[in-house]
């Protein structure tokens, strides 16, 4: 510094400066204590929410949850009717979506990704991850239950695997193609053929993260109500029979939350405390084989 | 490290022999070949040839189309789109670059290893195996024999052959590339392309190979793309330099390191450009 | 060896390795195939669900022509139907839900990747994650067990009370203390599109280089002015993708809302009285339409898809935009 360069600055000079200086630390503290108040906010509803679950799905968590059909207004019951349904509906979802997922998404990557067919179903596949849930129960409702005039359970199935695919899709896509191009080289210069390539080399690399994508999609469906409302309906009774309506669990809650009874009521808790806990696992346990994967490469 | 009960074929002339003539003794050859890439033109008119049981190096700076003029001999290249070779590349006397000759043929006769060593994500026994069954049917016992008798050849059997079923992705940067060897030499093929195979790896591995590289051209004819001019001097019996898409001077390694022709190729290995 | 063997055994061995070449290259097409027709299967289904409703939906459509969008009648008992109403709870409430979730979402993406310490940041960020997974139907529950009693009681009468008589914004702020209207809806809706929103801000802040930071912060810049001057400006248009993606979320979430809205097709200019959404009020009717009140309600599903694709749409193009900037940079 060289003084005899720079004057030095005047009292009202100084005086100014330490007004603006502070109004830049109050503007930055400010946003500092909004940015704490902000995250705060959505811990407080994210605890508050899983309380309430807690507290009002436990009064009905017992033995006749998972033994008893559901009931009749005002009796005593449990979900099994509905866990069953559920079960099925989403094993069947998950199958199809996967499958299907998973193929498209090895075209994406393998095939299709850097031609104009594949960026346009890539960026169409992003849209259908988001999109409202209830309008692909429409579309299933459309082409499934009305032209057969019947809910069942297989229409429900399909609207959920509906629902995986674009999941998987984009999840698959990305993993293979963080596969090194080299694996498929070294692969292809054994003289294996590609469809082998990709079946035995490149789906082992990229396992971990087609199986959490696989995961979270079963985590999004097992809560899903609005796709079921129109295809899969639902029913009071036991029934294996795919090709009629089936109770599922988001369903009955749906029902049975907005009844005046209070015995429905603490049931449609009940299956929301273990719709949660199944839910918040599955997406735990997604997290866990991504990030075990991720150190073993390291 | 060599074992000559293993040794599949026994080689026609002495291995040191770098005094040997190239004559009457080609594997591989160029003929007039030409690639384009998107349009561009990136190999021009490259004559070349390939002697039997013998390292040739192809050396030149970045982009001069020697890893390209590499990925030709066992058609890797066209498992991507828009790419185009013109010409000929002869492996014993046959146009590779003719479509109806098998793919699955030409890739059990000349295999690739590649830059960085890409293990498959599956156990060191089972990247061995792996393309063997495609190939054949082995028994057990025959398989066993083969996976062994490969990564001997590769010089890693006494590494791991105690941890045979454990992942290959835990082995070092310098064990998987000599697995990615093994895995070449397992389908028991006659040329073996080697693409920058020590560029990932540190000097002592890179060491390793190289000295790998000396014993398996008793059985295996060799072509070998680097950066490392040292590297090919020291292994190779005759280096090709390209400049620009073209082959500027091919010989004998020695005399091209030595008494170079071109005035390209004395100012590539003597640093004054690349 | 092939090479060294005598030439009478040499043709056996091609036509083995060619007949081996032609099988693996049939089977390499029919996998090709298999795959492409997946893939193509999505492509169609997007164009299917489309179709599908707009067929459904022709009858009304016939009935009504474009009139249909533009009326607010909706009566099933006359069979006179006008999608106005739930096209208008469906954006109110959907910009209620903005309108709280935008700051608090920028607030948490700023907390997350400026504010915390760094051992903070993953457990809360996994946290607030955690709250995307909560299948929405236990919003909807949530709401209508503890959050509508809590409006109807408290904050409905106090809004009632202290804003009811403003000018202009009075209207919005009267009615009866029900607790349910699209201001409770909304701001349920704003809690279940926070994670979403906030996860795609924090990540597209994280995208900002560090050295662009860091002269800032040399030039004696204060946290807040480095995010409000280098990171928003760098990442604008991926921030607004992510708003955008939250809106698309809000306008077609249904159980959240079926409880929430107070199902009821008929105007109000209050919040906080009953209204409806597109969503709820399918999900409400559905089953029990029939005829020309179910080909309404698939009209109005077409009319949610077709507003949520564009939203959606234009989300993935502005989040693009910074990923092509990453990729050049």
């Amino acid at each position: 510094m060289n003084s005899a360069v720079i004057p030095a600055p005047d009292a009202g000079k100084a005086a100014v400066e330490r007004r603006l200086y502070f109004r830049r630390t109050v503007v930055n503290r400010l946003a500092l204590v909004l940015g704490c108040a902000a995250a705060l906010f959505g811990l407080v509803f994210l605890f508050w929410i899983l309380w309430t679950t807690l507290s009002y799905g436990l009064k009905g968590v017992n033995l006749d949850l998972f033994t008893k059909m559901t009931p009749a207004p005002m009796s005593a019951g449990g979900l099994l009717n509905a866990f069953f349904g559920s079960a099925v509906i989403c094993l069947i979802a998950i199958v199809i979506g996967s499958l299907l997922g998973v193929a498209a998404g090895t075209w994406l990557a393998e095939y299709a990704g850097n031609k104009r067919i594949g960026t346009v179903t890539r960026f169409i596949n992003d849209i259908l991850i988001s999109a409202p849930s209830i309008v692909i129960g429409l579309f299933v409702a459309i082409v499934i239950v009305m032209q057969f005039k019947q809910y069942s359970a297989l229409a429900g199935a399909i609207a959920l695997a509906l629902l995986v695919i674009p999941v998987v899709v984009r999840t698959t896509d990305e993993m293979l193609r963080l596969v090194p191009g080299q694996m498929r080289e070294a692969a292809l210069s054994l003289g294996v053929p590609q469809w082998k390539v990709t079946m035995q080399v490149l789906y082992r690399a990229a396992l971990p993260g087609i199986v959490t994508g696989i995961l979270l999609a079963l985590a999004r469906i097992t809560g899903e109500t609005a796709p079921l409302l129109f295809t899969a309906f639902g029913n009071q009774y036991w029934s294996t029979d795919l090709l009629k309506p089936m109770a599922s669990v988001p369903v009955v809650m749906y029902q049975f939350v907005g009844s005046p009874y209070e015995s429905w009521q603490t049931l449609a808790w009940a299956g929301a405390l273990v719709l949660t806990v199944f839910v918040l696992l599955l997406s735990l346990l997604a997290r866990a084989i991504l990030l075990r994967n991720k150190t073993s490469h390291d | 490290m060599t074992d000559a009960r293993l040794a599949i074929a026994t080689p026609i002339v002495g291995a040191t022999g770098r005094e040997v003539a190239p004559a009457g003794a080609t594997k591989m050859a160029a003929r007039n070949l030409n690639f384009f890439y998107n349009g561009f033109h990136a190999l021009k008119d490259v004559n070349f040839n390939i002697a039997e049981k013998r390292v040739t190096a192809l050396i030149g700076p970045s982009g001069c189309g020697k890893s390209t003029l590499l990925r030709i001999f066992n058609r890797i290249y066209s498992i991507y789109p828009k790419l185009e070779a013109k010409g000929e590349v002869l492996l014993d006397g046959e146009n590779i670059l003719d479509p109806k000759y098998p793919l699955n043929r030409l890739r059990s006769k000349v295999g690739m290893v590649f830059q960085k060593p890409v293990p498959f994500p599956m156990s060191i026994y089972d990247n061995i195996a792996y393309a063997i069954r495609h190939y054949e049917k082995l028994s057990r016992a025959e398989m066993d024999a083969r996976v062994e008798l490969a990564l001997t050849q590769g010089a890693l059997w006494g590494e791991v052959k105690d941890k045979l079923k454990q992942s290959a992705l835990g082995l070092s940067g310098g064990q998987q590339q000599r697995l990615c060897i093994a895995r070449a030499i397992a389908l028991r093929p006659e040329v073996i392309l080697l693409d920058e195979p020590t560029s990932a790896l540190d000097p002592i591995a890179t060491g390793k190979i190289e000295q790998l590289i000396s014993e398996l051209k008793d059985h295996y004819t060799i072509a070998i793309v680097t950066h490392n001019m040292q590297q090919a001097a020291r292994c190779s019996d005759f280096t090709a330099f390209m400049y620009l898409g073209e082959l500027v001077e091919f010989g004998a390694t020695e005399t091209l390191f030595t008494k170079p022709t071109k005035k390209q190729t004395e100012d590539y290995i003597t640093g004054r450009f690349g | 060896m092939a090479a060294s063997s005598p030439a009478a055994a040499l043709p056996a061995a091609v036509i083995d390795a060619s007949r081996r070449a032609e099988r693996d290259a049939r089977a390499d097409k029919l996998f090709r195939g298999l795959l492409a027709a997946a893939g193509i299967f999505v492509l169609v289904t997007l164009i299917g669900i489309a179709l599908s409703m707009l067929w459904g939906g022709r009858e009304a459509l016939a009935q009504f022509g474009i009139g249909f969008f533009f009326s607010a009648e909706w009566d099933p008992v006359n069979q006179k139907f006008g999608a106005l109403i739930p096209i208008y709870g469906t954006l109110v409430s959907a910009l209620i839900a903005m309108l709280i979730a935008v700051p608090v979402s920028f607030g948490i993406a700023l907390f997350l990747t400026e504010i915390a310490p760094n051992w903070l940041r993953g457990p809360v960020a996994s946290a607030i994650e955690l709250l995307a997974g909560i299948p929405s139907i236990i919003y909807g529950m949530w709401g209508l067990f503890v959050f509508v009693p809590l409006v109807g009681e408290h904050v409905a009468p106090w809004l009632n009370d202290h804003l009811g008589s403003w000018p202009l914004i009075g209207p919005l702020f009267t009615g009866p203390p029900l607790g349910i209207g699209m201001l409770t809806a909304g701001f349920v809706l704003a809690i279940m599109v926070i994670p979403f929103i906030s996860s795609v801000m924090r990540e597209v802040f994280l995208t900002v280089p560090t050295r662009l930071k860091e002269s800032a912060y040399a030039l004696g810049s204060t946290k807040w002015e480095v995010v409000w001057d280098i990171v928003l400006p760098y990442t604008r248009t991926a921030v607004v993708g992510g708003v955008f993606l939250g809106f698309g979320r809000a306008l077609g979430e249904t159980m959240a809302v079926a409880y929430l809205v107070g199902n009821s097709v008929k105007f109000t200019p209050s919040l906080l009285e009953p209204s409806t959404t597109i969503a709820a009020l399918i999900a409400n009717d559905f089953n029990e339409s029939t005829g020309l009140h179910r080909s309404s309600l698939l009209l109005l599903g077409f009319v949610l898809f077709v507003v949520t694709f564009i939203v959606l749409a234009a989300a993935r193009l502005m989040l693009l935009r910074l990923s092509r900037k990453e990729g050049n940079a």
